[in-house]
C-alpha cells in the first residue's frame, strides 16, 4: 500500500498492537503528528519529554507491553535521555521514536540537531538512525522484537524528517532476520539438573529473587517452587511482589536497607540461588564478603550477567519461563527429597531472625512517622494498588513497609535511581491499568523534578493518587550527611516554602494536607476516595533514618539497626 | 592474559560506534583492534586483542560484545595457534650517511622500502607484532619521524572459517 513514512510508522505501531503513545510534538515530527492526528491514534501529551518517556516506562512495567514514546529532534531527544537510561537499567521494554533533522542537514550542527544515536548508544539495547524510507518497516519490526524479547530494554529509532514525508510502498514484514540476536528463550537442561542436585543436598538454601521474575511473569512458577520446597526467600527491591510479603518463607528485602533476617540469611546460607537478579552493589555490600559460606547459583536470561558482579558456582542461562518450571519438575520428580526434615533447623533459624528483629520504628502521638504513612496506605489500599515511587527515603520505606502481594505492583527506578520518575510513571501505569488504583509515594524533593505532569494527569482525568512525604529536606542526602558527613547539611534543606496543595490545585488536581497523626487515616481515606488526580501533602519530621542500614561497601551482617 | 578474538559483525553504519562504545564503558582493556571486509559482503571482521585477568574476565568481554545486536559471532582464536599479522609503515630519517645502514636493517627484517627521498625513507613490514616492535626499536637510532600500524589481524589454520567455528 502506498503511503508516506509518517503513516508507515503509525501503521507499524498498529501492527505491533500498540494501544497508546506518550509524547510531545515539535518541528522534526510535525509530519508524524499529522499522521497520528489523521489516524486518530491514541496519544497522551506529556508536559515535558522526560514525562513522556517515564510514562511509557510506567505503562510498560504495569502491563508488560512495550511502551512507546515520541519526541522531536535535538532537545526533544535529549530530554528523553534520563528516561531511556532509567528503562535500560531496569530492563523495561520501550521504543522511543525521535525525529531527526533532514538528511542533508545531518552533521551540520543544524537547528535542533543532536546525535541521538551517539548519545543513546550506552543506554539502549539497540538504536537506529533511519535515513531511507524503505528501511522503516524492517527497522520498526526489529525494534519491537528487540525491545520485548530476551532481556527487555529500550530501543531508539531516530528518523530523519525527510523519511516521514517520503513515499513508500508499505509492507510490514512477518518476521525479523537478525543474524546476531539470541533471545535465550531456552537453555541447557544440564544446567538446571546441576542446580537441582545442589538443592537436594543443601542444608541452608536461600532463594534470592529479583526483577527478572516480575519481568518474565513467572511469579506463579516461583511460588510453586517455594511451596514445594519451603526454601526461605529474599528479594531485591525489584523483586518485591513476586512472592507475597505475608508468606512465611519471605524474609523480605536484602541489601543496604534490607531486613535483618534477609541480610543474616544471606551471610549464613550454604546455597544462594539468585533468580533474575544482577547482584547490584546495593544488594551485595562488600562483594568479597557477600554470601561467604554459600555456593552461588545464578539464573538469568542474559549471559553477560553471569560472573559480572559476583563469581558464581553454577549458572542457568535462559528465560525463567523455561528454567523455573524445569527446576520444579526435576525436584518434584524425586519423592525421596525430605525437604521438611532437612530444612527444619535452617527454617527455624531464619524465622527466629525474622521474629526477633522485624522492621520497626518509634510511633509518636504528636508527629506522623513516615513508616506509619506507608503502613496506612498499604492497609487502606488492601495491598491491591499499583505503587509507584520516586527515589530516596520514601522509596526505601515503601519497599520496607508496604505489604506487596502481587507482581508488577511496585514501579520504582531501582537501577538508575531517578528522582522525578514517579509522577509520569504513575500516569503511564494508570493509562495501562485504568481500573487499578495507582498510588504515587514521593518526596518533597522528587516531586519537584517532574511536577509539571500534574497538568497531564488533570487534563486527562488520570486518577493518580500522589502522597508527598514532606519532610522539608532531601531525606536520604541528609541521612548520609548525618551519618557520614558530621551533620553538615550541605544544600539538602529545601526550606519548604512550596505549597504542594496549591501546586496541585494550580494544575487542576485536588490537594489535601495532613499535619496531625490523628487525621492521617481519615484524610488518606478521603483522598483515595476522591475522583481524579489527588495530591496529599503529609507533613513529616525532618530527622528520621531509613534503617536497618549497611553502610556502602560494608558487610551485610554488619547493619545499623533501628528501634 | 592476552586473548585474540575474531568478531564477525553486520556491515552497517554505527557498528563500530557500538563496539568501541561498549569497550570503553565496560572498561575493557583492548590492546589492538582492526576492522575490515570479510569473505561475505555483508559481514565485517574485527580482530580484537584483549587483556584480561582470567577466563572469567574473557567471558565477560565475549558475553557483553555478543549482546550487541550487530555482533553475529565471536570466536576465540587464542587456543588454535592462529596466523597473526600486522602491517607497519615507518618513516625514518635517512641521509646519505645512514641510508646504507637502514637498508641493511630492512634486509635483515625482510622488510621493504616503499619510498625514498633525500631526507627520509618509508619502510613497510608485515609480521607478528613482536617482529614489528623489534624493527621499530632498531630504527629508533635513526630518528623515526612517524609510524602507522594497522593493528593485528588473525586467521586460524586449517579449512574451517571463523563463521563456522564455535562461539566464545
Amino acid at each position: 500500500m502506498e503511503m508516506i513514512g509518517a503513516q508507515a510508522v503509525i501503521e507499524s505501531l498498529k501492527n505491533e498492537g500498540v494501544e497508546v503513545v506518550f509524547g510531545y510534538p515539535g518541528g522534526a515530527v510535525l509530519t508524524l503528528y499529522d499522521a497520528l492526528y489523521k489516524a486518530e491514534f491514541p496519544h497522551v501529551l506529556a508536559r515535558h519529554e522526560q514525562g513522556a518517556v517515564h510514562a511509557a516506562d510506567g505503562y510498560a512495567r504495569a502491563t508488560g507491553k512495550v511502551g512507546v514514546c515520541f519526541a522531536t529532534s535535538g532537545p526533544g531527544g535529549t530530554n528523553l535521555i534520563t528516561g531511556i537510561a532509567t528503562a535500560y537499567m531496569d530492563s523495561v521494554p520501550l521504543v522511543a521514536i525521535t525525529g531527526q533533522v533532514g538528511v542533508s542537514l545531518i552533521g551540520k550542527d543544524s537547528f535542533q540537531e543532536a546525535d541521538i544515536c551517539g548519545i543513546t548508544t550506552p543506554i539502549t539495547k539497540h538504536n537506529y538512525l533511519v535515513k531511507k524510507v524503505q528501511d522503516l518497516p524492517r527497522v520498526l519490526k526489529e525494534a519491537f522484537h528487540i525491545a520485548r524479547t530476551g532481556r527487555p530494554g529500550p530501543v531508539v529509532i531516530d528518523i530523519s524528517k525527510d523519511v516521514f514525508n517520503a513515499t513508500i510502498d508499505y509492507h510490514y514484514p512477518d518476521e525479523v532476520k537478525l543474524r546476531g540476536y539470541r533471545d535465550s528463550a531456552t537453555g541447557q537442561p544440564a544446567e538446571v539438573a546441576a542446580v537441582a542436585a545442589e538443592l537436594k543436598q543443601a542444608e541452608k538454601p536461600l532463594i534470592f529473587v529479583g526483577g527478572g521474575v516480575n519481568i518474565s511473569d513467572t511469579s506463579a512458577d516461583l511460588r510453586q517452587l517455594i511451596a514445594m520446597t519451603g526454601v526461605p526467600v529474599i528479594t531485591s527491591l525489584m523483586g518485591l511482589g513476586c512472592i507475597p510479603d505475608q508468606a512465611a518463607e519471605n524474609l523480605g528485602m536484602v541489601g543496604m536497607h534490607g531486613t535483618y533476617a534477609a541480610n543474616m540469611a544471606t551471610t549464613e546460607c550454604d546455597l544462594l540461588v539468585g533468580i533474575g537478579v544482577r547482584f547490584d552493589d546495593r544488594v551485595t555490600g562488600l562483594v568479597q564478603e557477600f554470601a561467604p559460606k554459600a555456593k552461588i547459583v545464578h539464573f538469568d536470561i542474559d549471559p553477560a550477567e553471569i560472573n559480572k558482579n559476583v563469581r558464581v558456582d553454577l549458572k542457568v542461562v535462559g528465560d525463567l519461563k523455561w528454567s523455573l518450571p524445569a527446576l520444579s519438575e526435576q525436584l518434584a520428580a524425586d519423592s525421596t527429597i525430605g525437604w521438611q526434615e532437612r530444612l527444619a533447623p535452617w527454617r527455624q533459624q531464619v524465622y527466629g531472625w525474622k521474629q526477633d528483629k522485624p522492621l520497626i520504628y518509634q510511633k509518636s502521638d504528636t508527629t506522623i512517622m513516615p513508616q506509619q504513612v506507608i503502613e496506612m496506605v498499604s492497609r487502606l489500599t488492601q495491598s491491591d494498588a499499583i505503587i509507584v515511587t520516586d527515589v530516596g527515603q520514601h522509596q526505601m520505606w515503601t519497599a520496607q513497609f508496604y505489604q506487596f502481594r502481587a507482581p508488577r505492583t511496585l514501579l520504582t527506578s531501582g537501577g538508575l535511581g531517578t528522582m522525578g520518575y514517579g509522577l509520569p510513571a504513575a500516569i503511564g501505569a494508570q493509562v495501562g491499568q485504568p481500573d487499578k488504583t495507582v498510588v504515587l509515594i514521593t518526596g518533597d524533593g522528587s516531586i519537584m523534578m517532574n511536577c509539571q505532569e500534574f497538568a497531564t494527569a488533570a487534563n486527562n482525568g488520570f486518577p493518580v493518587k500522589t502522597i508527598v512525604m514532606n519532610n522539608q529536606v532531601l531525606g536520604m542526602v541528609t541521612q548520609w550527611q548525618r551519618m557520614f558527613y558530621g551533620e553538615r547539611y550541605s544544600q539538602s534543606k529545601l526550606q519548604g516554602r512550596t505549597d504542594f496543595v496549591k501546586l496541585a490545585e494550580a494544575m487542576g488536581a485536588a490537594g489535601f494536607r495532613i499535619t496531625e497523626p490523628a487525621e492521617l487515616e481519615s484524610v488518606l481515606r478521603q483522598a483515595l476516595a476522591t475522583e481524579g488526580p489527588v495530591l496529599v501533602d503529609v507533613q513529616l519530621p525532618e530527622v528520621e533514618d531509613v534503617l536497618p542500614m549497611v553502610p556502602a561497601g560494608g558487610r551485610l551482617d554488619q547493619m545499623i539497626l533501628g528501634g | 592474559m592476552k586473548y585474540t578474538l575474531a568478531v564477525l559483525v553486520e556491515n552497517r553504519p554505527g557498528v563500530l560506534t557500538h563496539i568501541s562504545g561498549l569497550i570503553s564503558r565496560r572498561a575493557f582493556n583492548i590492546e589492538s583492534i582492526a576492522a575490515g571486509h570479510s569473505e561475505e559482503t555483508d559481514t565485517t571482521r574485527i580482530t580484537i586483542d584483549v587483556e584480561v585477568d582470567d577466563e572469567i574476565g574473557l567471558e565477560q568481554v565475549v558475553n557483553q560484545l555478543s549482546k550487541l545486536i550487530d555482533v553475529i559471532k565471536i570466536v576465540n582464536l587464542t587456543h588454535v595457534d592462529p596466523i597473526q599479522r600486522e602491517l607497519v609503515l615507518i618513516k625514518v630519517r635517512a641521509n646519505p650517511v645512514t641510508r646504507a645502514d637502514i637498508v641493511n636493517i630492512v634486509d635483515i627484517f625482510r622488510a621493504k622500502i616503499v619510498d625514498v627521498n633525500r631526507e627520509t625513507m618509508v619502510v613497510e613490514l608485515t609480521g607478528e607484532q613482536s617482529k614489528i616492535d623489534a624493527l621499530c626499536e632498531v630504527l629508533r637510532d635513526y630518528e623515526i619521524i612517524e609510524i602507522a600500524r594497522t593493528g593485528k589481524i588473525a586467521l586460524s589454520r586449517g579449512p574451517i572459517a571463523a563463521k563456522d567455528m564455535e562461539q566464545g
